[in-house]
């Protein structure tokens, strides 16, 4: 009776795990939430960067230079494929350091003199 | 209804956050994701605040970036155990256009290019033609700890937990190229997954290793982690293992290897993923490399992993501070620790060894005679000889950082 029930158990957790093995696997990811800050050329942002990423690609980093910056874009437009017209690039740099912040450029050395 | 997803490369409003915030709320317990906006930690950098997420098949995890997915381990979890719990481990894809569906029935894995008989596998097939091989090792992200670079350099500003030991099983790759018969002249291997750019313009995510590298045995088609099949988000059913190399050569999905007869030069061999070819591969900070190389193997690291930045511990009582050490293969045969910031320095004993890839977990009791800060360090060394700089390195991309870690504490 015992070894009778067991059997029908085994049985039932075999064709389970038959089933599960057998079926596809599925995720469901969560909701992308991020959103650009809004400013002036934040339009552009949306348009371009969040074809291919979230915004936290942008919000996530340490204050750049706008040099950087300008780097970066030029690599999304140039390596990665971003449909950005060349005459866009600047309005979009300026949007990115105007509403996240930018380091300072690095003081040249010997610097020129005051005048 | 409202649709709870974000359009997917629209404008997504402020309004529309709240709003869909508003329906997870009510969604409740089922909701997954409902722990979003609600847990919040802070990486010790500027700029480290971040959300712990729930991914499918993982606990919450610091998320870097939601599409595609970029999670970084809590540093906490390390101290756990030596191996990283599947549902912990980090998750870095580039492309974002990710399986999130795949039958392993009709998941194949082609082998091609310049061999003799180009195959077609299953991981069924896998598991029934190839001797079934096992391997502890650590997988680490090029970038990992990147956020802590001085000067900060772009990219995914990581703290130290873009890193996993786990114990993969799977079958050689040099085994799969066997059969299917490597051709004279190959001199490259290309690795490609499932996972695809947004816009064809964007290079696809392939990595290439030399061929000897790819028949020396070592590399893994791996379709099991730690006794599980690979979850999802670290490349379900089938990835490639790299033993001591970054996570980059770690193709998820993986779907084609292709033998090649000269040097691969897509774009993420050729121009991502490289390192000044200076030993250390580090330059002055704030400048240029002359020439690069495509990274490779990890250097040293060592951490304390029982103990953050701030604790407490008693004095005149035996305090047994743990962590882990581990490098890019030659294996780890010592451990210092200091904590009387670098001045002094005691071995620390080793724990057990699960090969020459894994974290190997170390111990030293410390027993603080006084009350007062002390500033504790550790510093391993492998088998080579190769140790760890007292200052970080710098590069551009800010790679391979491995300076001494410290933590400070209070006995009291």
């Amino acid at each position: 009776m015992k070894a009778h029930r067991l059997f029908l158990c085994c049985a039932v957790f075999l064709a389970a795990a038959f089933t599960v093995s057998a079926a596809p696997l599925k995720i469901e990811l969560p909701p992308e939430t991020a959103v650009f800050k809004t400013a002036p050329g934040s339009e552009a942002a949306m348009a371009q960067c969040l074809i291919c990423h979230s915004a936290e690609y942008v919000s996530m980093q340490p204050l750049l230079t706008r040099t950087a910056w300008k780097a970066t874009v030029e690599k999304m437009q140039k390596k990665f494929g971003a449909p950005l017209p060349a005459d866009q690039v600047d309005a979009l740099v300026d949007y990115i350091v105007k509403a996240y912040g930018a380091a300072p450029a690095p003081v040249k050395a010997p610097a020129a003199p005051v005048k | 209804m409202h649709s709870p997803l974000p359009p997917r490369n629209g404008a997504f409003s402020r309004r529309d956050f709240l709003q869909t915030t508003a329906l997870f709320t009510m969604a409740g317990a089922a909701a997954p994701w409902r722990l979003l906006a609600e847990e919040k930690v802070t990486l010790p950098f500027a700029n480290g605040e971040r959300s712990l997420v729930k991914y499918p098949q993982k606990r919450p995890l610091i998320q870097l970036t939601s599409r595609p997915p970029q999670l970084e381990t809590p540093f906490k979890v390390f101290n756990e155990s030596v191996i990283t719990p599947n549902d912990a481990f980090f998750v870095r894809y580039h492309l974002a256009n990710i399986p999130t569906e795949i039958d392993v029935e009709t998941f194949r894995v082609e082998v091609k290019g310049k061999v003799n008989t180009p195959l077609v596998l299953s991981v069924a097939d896998l598991k029934k033609q190839f001797e079934a091989v096992e391997i502890v090792a650590v997988n680490q992200c090029s970038g990992n700890s990147r956020g802590f670079s001085s000067p900060r350099v772009s990219g995914g500003q990581l703290a130290n937990g873009a890193m996993g030991n786990a114990r993969w099983r799977g079958v050689r790759l040099k085994d799969v190229l066997e059969k299917a018969g490597v051709a004279a002249g190959a001199k490259q291997v290309t690795f490609d997954g499932l996972d695809t750019a947004v816009i064809p313009q964007t290079p696809d995510f392939i990595k290439a290793l030399d061929i000897d590298h790819a028949l020396g045995g070592e590399v893994m088609l791996a379709y099991e982690m730690n006794g599980e099949d690979l979850p999802m988000l670290n490349g379900y059913p089938l990835r490639l293992v790299v033993p001591g190399y970054y996570g980059t050569y770690w193709v998820k999905h993986l779907s084609e290897i292709t033998v090649v007869d000269g040097l691969f030069d897509g774009f993420w061999m050729s121009t991502a993923y490289r390192i000044p070819n200076t030993p250390g591969a580090c330059i002055l900070p704030g400048t240029t490399p002359k020439s690069t190389v495509p990274i490779g193997r990890f250097n040293v690291r060592s951490f304390i992993t029982s103990l953050t930045d701030g604790a407490t511990i008693p004095i005149k009582r035996e305090t047994l501070v743990r962590g882990i050490a581990f490098d890019g293969g030659a294996g780890i045969s010592e451990v210092l620790v200091s904590s009387d910031g670098g001045h002094n320095w005691r071995a620390a004993m080793l724990g057990k060894e699960l090969g020459n890839y894994s974290f190997r977990e170390w111990t030293i009791p410390l027993t603080p005679a006084a009350s007062g800060p002390l500033e504790l360090k550790v510093k391993a060394t492998n088998r080579l000889g190769e140790s760890q700089p007292v200052e970080a390195l710098w590069n551009p991309p800010g790679y391979m950082r491995n300076v001494i870690e410290t933590v400070k504490v209070n006995a009291a």
